[in-house]
């Protein structure tokens, strides 16, 4: 079967920073796949290049197949329309209310009128704990928890079939985050959705992932099923699932 | 090679690639304005962007392009009534008012002024949307940023400018009138009278075009900054800086283009 996303041999350097150098990587339909791997390795870069929000110097990247090296934009348009995104810090839009944010999508991508749309916009934001008073709200006005699952709401709202989580529960407490990683695999496996998901959260992992992929200095180190990953016989992965300090993965980190 | 010719081709060398990344980034913005304008052919239109810009650009100029002009022309016509003084021209006040105003400072000023205001809001606007992702956040939702952001802008700053420049105007020969009539004693009926003799249809004209062009300057520099800053806080201050910086430039430079080649005749 073709695999949902396929990169091969992706290469991205910005200025003499070779960041992705030579990442494969598959994510079949209705998986969901998790990357770790250590601050500044790459990981968001990987997921924009499948966006097509950066474009990698070489390799290729496929979605259903379709190669999407040398797309033009209404073709990008097409393919990003399967597509959500939570991104890292939110990106929420400050200039509109809250729901308008979690309903840009419907309104702006496919011309869904305001009224329906604010009603999607309520139940998709009660669907990650926030209340529908927060609805009238400024983005600056919100927590930065409360802004990430406004984030998530938006990635979600128009229910596409892959969702990139960028962190989805860095900075929200252990039971909002559960919630969370409920929500992603309800996502997988009750919607069908194929998910992709960065964190640094060992227990968001062990909940949500079928797969993970280990990136590390531009490459993917290791990749397999879930259950490996406590006895995956690769030192990288031991090193990042157990936190130490100690390992092959040298930190930058300048010791006094 | 001696130590003279090295420093000579290093010269050329950095002068060469002066030249080659002067010529590129012409190259960037113009690519950026032609893909803003195709924008106006395909829907949709943001209508309710344009005029939310409009009201931003135009209404909330108001004030110190009205007082911008106020002054120059109360200031102008004292200056002319000395100067002219040193030759007994004292009953040119009026017209030279008028003309100065409406074919040059209205626009100019009144141009700079918004650019002040416009270009450097928008690109910190603009940029602040791209440091913070939201632009990304837009494309990934099948937003065109160009066409949800900058087009708009464009739109609203040339329909705004050319009616910001009228009132800049008319205040601009009002600050001259009030002179003329409370300090040097002219007669207010007859100083309107030969205002209205001076003033010829393509003093407007070059008036209105010059303002559409300026506002076409500050939207495109404000939003061409902004959506290519870059490197957090920093990088926005360097973008507002340039987009104010640049648009001045380049009113000034449309200005001497549009006075001596496409009115330069106009009698
Ligand atoms: N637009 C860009 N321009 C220049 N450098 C960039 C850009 N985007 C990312 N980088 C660089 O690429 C590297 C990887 O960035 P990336 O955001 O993918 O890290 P990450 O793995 O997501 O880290 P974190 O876990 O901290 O989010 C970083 O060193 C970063 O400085
Ligand atoms: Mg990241």
């Amino acid at each position: 079967m073709t695999p949902k996303i396929d990169m091969q041999d992706v290469r991205k350097a910005f200025g003499t920073k070779q960041v992705l150098d030579g990442v494969n990587l598959t994510v079949a339909a209705g998986e969901s796949l998790v990357i770790i791997g250590g601050s500044g390795t790459g990981k968001s870069v990987t997921i924009k290049c499948i966006l097509g929000l950066i474009k990698p110097d070489s390799g290729e990247v496929k979605v259903d197949g379709e190669s999407l090296i040398g797309l033009n934009e209404a073709g990008f348009r097409r393919v990003r329309k399967n597509f959500g995104m939570l991104f890292q810090g939110g990106a929420l839009f400050d200039s509109l209310p809250v729901w308008r944010n979690v309903a840009f999508g419907l309104m702006q991508g496919q011309g869904m009128a305001a009224k329906p749309a604010r009603e999607i916009a309520i139940e998709n934001l009660q669907r990650v704990g926030l209340s529908p008073d927060v609805a009238d709200l400024k983005p600056s006005e919100l927590s930065g928890g409360m802004q990430k699952r406004v984030g998530l709401a938006r990635a979600i709202a128009a229910r596409p079939q892959v969702i990139f989580f960028d962190e989805p529960t860095t900075g929200l407490d252990p039971i909002m985050a559960d919630v969370i990683n409920e929500l992603i695999s309800f996502q997988v496996k009750d919607l069908g959705c194929t998910a992709v998901t960065i964190t640094h959260d060992m227990s968001s992992v062990r909940k949500i992932a079928d797969r993970v992929a280990m990136l590390y200095r531009g490459k993917i180190v290791w990749n397999g099923p879930r259950a490996d990953i406590d006895h995956s016989g690769n030192a990288y992965v031991e090193q990042f699932v157990k936190g130490l300090a100690e390992g092959p993965i040298q930190m930058d980190v300048r010791r006094g | 090679m001696n130590v003279a010719t090295r420093t000579d081709m290093t010269f050329f060398i950095i002068i060469g690639q002066w030249t080659l990344a002067a010529l590129a980034s012409i190259g960037r913005l113009a690519r950026f304005a032609g893909k803003a304008l195709a924008s106006l052919v395909m829907p949709p239109l943001y209508i309710v962007r344009i005029l939310e810009q409009m009201l931003s650009i135009g209404y909330f100029s108001l004030p110190v392009v009205g007082l911008t002009a106020l002054f120059t022309g109360a200031a102008l016509a004292q200056q002319i009534y000395v100067g002219g003084a040193r030759f007994n021209a004292e009953g040119v006040v009026a017209g030279v008012v008028v003309i100065a105003i409406v074919r040059e400072l209205g626009p100019v000023l009144g141009g700079l002024m918004v650019a002040g205001r416009v270009s450097s809001s928008m690109a910190a606007e603009l940029g602040t949307m791209k440091v913070t992702e939201q632009i990304d956040a837009l494309t990934t939702l099948q937003v065109d940023p160009v066409k949800y952001l900058v087009t708009p802008r464009l739109i609203a700053a040339v329909i705004v400018m050319p009616l910001l420049t009228l009132v800049a105007n008319v205040i601009g020969v009002l600050g001259g009138y009030i002179i003329a009539t409370e300090r040097l004693g002219f007669n207010g009926g007859n100083y309107l009278k030969v205002t209205m003799q001076f003033l010829k249809a393509s003093d407007v004209q070059s008036s209105m075009v010059k303002a559409a062009v300026f506002g076409f300057i500050i939207a495109l520099m404000g939003c061409y900054n902004g959506i290519n800053s870059a490197g957090g806080a920093a990088g926005v201050g360097k973008a507002t800086t340039n987009a104010v910086v640049s648009a001045f430039i380049l009113i000034l430079l449309a200005n001497l283009i549009i006075t001596v080649v496409v009115f330069g005749g106009a009698k």
